[in-house]
């Protein structure tokens, strides 16, 4: 049993514990941000009525859902110093959550953006708006309701993905549990005291979601 | 330069097709346990009783809100602990089967409360047990519902399965790890890997496809 359950060890790890937090926050949000952008580029591709566009979109969005994010990840690692591109282990982290996570961000918003009603579309073609007008005024407002609730779930999934971060030896919060359960020979103290600060995390941006949920007038988001 | 790398990777095909059979048997075997746990949470989730119900929810969104990679770490390292000696494959099995379990039991529910409650009263009205109702009224109206996204979860256990070879299995991932040390051609190797999972994975994203898409004519909704 865990009658050895070292408390006192854990405060001692806990500045580096907080440092894991911190690194682990700042690079989700980053890599998040990157998802959005990798996302909007996709989805606005995947939306074109010509295959020029919409093929390498569909195919990339494929690709990257049926393969896993660590393949992925080790894919960029191992494969991108050959291509001449010596990144540090971060660098290639945040690309690899970014790149990942784009795709589905990608589907998220065309589904938002296809469940806005076709008559709403054709009356503001027919009230004479260009495209960037229906897009702006239209089309892009009602999407964005139905976007954010899974939008913050794809966040959550995020922040659980970048934990694969530290098997590329990041130093975030994972890694840092991986420290001290090697250091001391203590994975209980590790590793559950990182569970306790995943789970904040999460509780937090659940707690988002369904905020938002409220404030936007549509169901709570799915994870 | 190129072709010597070919013929070095294919002298280390024994290790590949290895891995394939362990990700494919790991998959396999957390699939179908997975499945059957799933599927009995999901009818406990729903039963009535108010504390079973918050108990598996409580450990549902445990599992929801840390990586797996956490979980594969606690229950490899900590259930030693309190005695019980795991080596990696069965604590491999035992992660891949709860994080399955977890989520098809909310896939379950959800199909569950989907169905009227109006069908319900009237098995109960027609003298069906609780077992009849289940099997007869109320599972298969929510096969429905449940079944798009459990063929989606299927593709995510695929891909998770990948997460153990961390605590050192050898499976499609991890040889993929193995032979870049030797063959220093990370692209190659690991678009070979991807490969590998995509054969398995591209289907079955495919059929999930088809089954909402069918699913959703089935329920008489108006596809734009």
């Amino acid at each position: 049993m865990l009658e050895n359950f070292s408390f006192r060890t854990i405060v001692e790890y806990l500045p580096l514990f907080g440092q894991g937090l911190v690194t682990t926050v700042w690079l989700s949000a980053l890599s998040f941000v990157g998802a959005l952008a990798v996302g909007i580029v996709l989805c606005a591709m995947n939306l074109q009525r010509g295959w020029l566009f919409r093929t390498p979109a569909k195919a990339y969005i494929d690709a990257v859902r049926a393969t896993p994010l660590l393949a992925q990840l080790y894919f960029l690692y191992f494969g991108l110093p050959r291509l001449g591109f010596v990144l540090p282990e971060l660098v290639v982290g945040i690309l690899a959550l970014s790149l990942n996570s784009g795709a589905y961000v990608a589907e998220i918003i065309r589904a938002g953006i296809l469940s806005i009603p076709r008559g709403q579309v054709e009356a503001s073609v027919a009230s004479g708006m260009t495209y960037v007008q229906r897009m702006r005024l239209v089309v892009l407002p009602q999407a964005f309701k139905v976007t954010i609730p899974p939008l913050l779930g794809q966040a959550i999934v995020l922040v659980k993905d970048s934990a694969l971060l530290s098997l590329i030896s990041v130093a975030e919060l994972t890694r840092a549990g991986q420290l001290l359960a090697s250091d001391r020979f203590m994975p209980a103290e590790g590793f559950l005291t990182i569970a306790a600060f995943y789970l904040l995390l999460y509780y937090c941006l659940k707690g988002l979601a369904t905020l938002s949920g409220r404030w936007l007038g549509t169901a709570g988001a799915r994870t | 330069m190129i072709w010597q790398q070919f013929i070095s990777l294919a002298g280390s095909y024994p290790l590949a097709l290895r891995g394939i059979g362990m990700t494919v048997v790991l998959s396999l075997i957390s699939l179908v346990l997975g499945t059957l746990l799933g599927f009995g949470l999901g009818i406990l989730r729903t039963g009535g009783n108010r504390l079973i119900a918050s108990v598996i929810g409580a450990w549902v969104d445990l599992i929801r809100g840390t990586p797996f990679l956490v979980q594969i770490f606690l229950i490899f390292f900590i259930l030693p602990e309190f005695g019980i000696e795991l080596d990696a494959f069965t604590a491999g099995i035992i992660a891949l089967t709860n994080l399955a379990a977890c989520f098809i039991c909310e896939i379950v529910a959800a199909g569950i409360r989907s169905v009227p409650t109006g069908q319900v009263e009237a098995a109960l009205a027609s003298g069906l047990s609780r077992w009849q109702r289940m099997r007869q009224v109320v599972l298969p109206q929510a096969m429905r519902i449940v079944l798009p996204p459990l063929v989606g979860q299927y593709v995510l256990l695929i891909k998770d399965s990948s997460v153990v070879s961390a605590i050192g299995l050898t499976d499609l991932t991890r040889v993929g790890w193995l032979v870049v040390q030797r063959v220093p051609n990370g692209l190659l190797v690991f678009f070979l890997v991807g490969v590998g999972y995509f054969i398995v994975c591209y289907p079955l994203i495919m059929l999930a496809r088809r089954l909402e898409r069918r699913m959703g004519a089935a329920h008489g909704e108006v596809q734009l």
